[in-house]
């Protein structure tokens, strides 16, 4: 059962049709790269895949929920990086991320203990962990972001620009996170402008125009 | 409804902390609201019987005010890099993130209430007659304003104007509440002779409709 199936979904934000039946299957275990011009609607379709943007019509179906009646069932399971970290500018980097683990349903202990090894994999220094987050760079803020993310675990990964605003070390780091969680049998969604980067992860190509999916190389290359 | 209470209990000690953190409300609104008890005496001109008369009036127009601040900054805290989104994401239940929201407002109201009185009683020259009656009101008053305020928050949350619009939307909410409260404190500072234990049932009763409504209402303000 493919992990996410979408046919011909239309999404509106506000009244433009953002997705204007778009159509796309997943399976679980793929990497999948939605390249496309701005606002050919890749950050919608991440949206909508989380639950997050509600299917005017067409069929959406994500981790075996309908979307249109149950997409809350579906958040739990899924991990979205946006544009925003979704961090608290006066916790800390150690605050923030714990917090999040327990809002996915893991108790303190566990928390704590999957919130310390998300950072130290991100690569944030340990000196950092009780700055609050105000005082961090905008590429430090976006490693805590996905330490935040990765401490759930989630079956699937919807990444939004993932690498902007990081480093060399950071990319790096993002490319091994995609990695470690296709390795571990979670899917993941990257919409990118850094084709080149994305391309090194061997993904399938979903090219995205107009709200449609206009071109996709239909699997694992 | 114990994963409701820990999830509640959870956005509310995340809202005390960031609130403990900042200081917005040790260094902002608490003085805002001696400010105004202030303000107020000035308007008055100062003349302690008729401040003594009108404190309970003034004392809750001064706590419905920094409700608004209150409010505003808890929706801020969500808004300020998307949060609001994380919380959706990380499907906690709509009513729990009500009733911690909530209860965060709540106890930052009973301390400016705290501080309120000691104003009253400085600046105004009021005392407590009724210590239990003047705890009870505070407590339910408190309940119905910070459950309204967050519901209404969300609501001017959603339409994207909550700066402006959230005084427009919520004070005319409260005036019944203000009406009470200040009848039920008429009462326990003996400022003139009404039973207050009757306006503090009333308040009771508009505390557990807003908790209530609330709690069912919230989850599709915050959705899209």
């Amino acid at each position: 059962m493919p992990v996410i199936q979408l046919c011909d979904v239309v999404a509106l934000l506000g009244r433009f049709p953002a997705l204007a039946g778009a159509s796309l299957s997943v399976e679980a275990g793929e990497t999948v790269l939605l390249q496309g011009p701005n606002g050919a609607g890749k950050t919608t379709l991440l949206r909508l895949c989380a639950g997050l943007v509600r299917p005017e019509s067409g069929q959406a179906q994500v981790l075996g929920h309908d979307l249109s009646v149950d997409g809350r069932a579906v958040r739990r399971q899924v991990a979205m990086l946006g544009h925003a970290t979704g961090l608290y500018e006066d916790l800390s980097v150690a605050e923030n991320v714990s917090f999040w683990a327990q809002a996915a349903g893991l108790d303190k202990s566990l928390a704590a203990q999957r919130a310390t090894g998300a950072l130290a994999r991100m690569g944030l220094d340990e000196r950092l962990l009780s700055l609050p987050v105000s005082r961090l760079s905008a590429g430090q803020r976006r490693r805590a972001s996905l330490a935040a993310l990765a401490v759930r675990r989630p079956q699937l990964w919807l990444l939004d620009e993932p690498h902007a605003g990081l480093d060399q070390t950071g990319r790096n780091v993002v490319d091994e996170l995609i990695s470690d969680a296709v390795a571990a049998g979670a899917t993941v969604l990257v919409a990118s402008h850094e084709l080149d980067r994305v391309r090194s992860l061997n993904p399938r190509v979903v090219t995205v125009a107009g709200g449609l999916v206009v071109k996709d190389t239909g699997g694992p290359k | 409804m114990k994963s409701l209470l820990s999830e509640a209990w959870l956005v509310a000690s995340k809202d005390l902390r960031i609130e403990a953190r900042s200081r917005v409300l040790t260094n902002q609104v608490a003085p805002f609201a001696v400010l105004v008890l202030v303000l107020f005496g000035f308007a008055l001109d100062a003349d302690q019987r008729t401040l003594r008369m009108f404190a309970p009036g003034l004392f809750w127009v001064a706590v419905l005010l920094c409700l608004l601040l209150a409010v505003q900054r808890s929706s801020a805290v969500e808004s300020a890099d998307d949060a609001a989104t994380g919380l959706r994401m990380a499907g906690l239940a709509p009513a729990a993130v009500f009733l911690g929201k909530s209860a965060a407002i709540l106890v930052q109201l009973l301390v400016l209430e705290l501080l309120l009185t000691a104003g009253i009683i400085v600046f105004y020259g009021s005392s407590v007659k009724n210590l239990f009656l003047w705890l009870i009101a505070g407590l339910v008053t408190a309940l119905a304003v910070a459950a309204t305020g967050t519901l209404y928050g969300a609501l001017a949350s959603g339409l994207g104007v909550r700066e402006t619009l959230l005084p427009i939307l919520l004070l005319p909410v409260l005036a019944p509440v203000l009406i009470g409260a200040t009848r039920a404190y008429d009462d326990a500072l003996g400022a003139a002779a009404v039973d207050g234990w009757a306006w503090t049932g009333l308040l009771a009763m508009f505390a557990v409709v807003a908790s209530t409504l609330g709690a069912l209402a919230y989850g599709a303000l915050v959705e899209d």
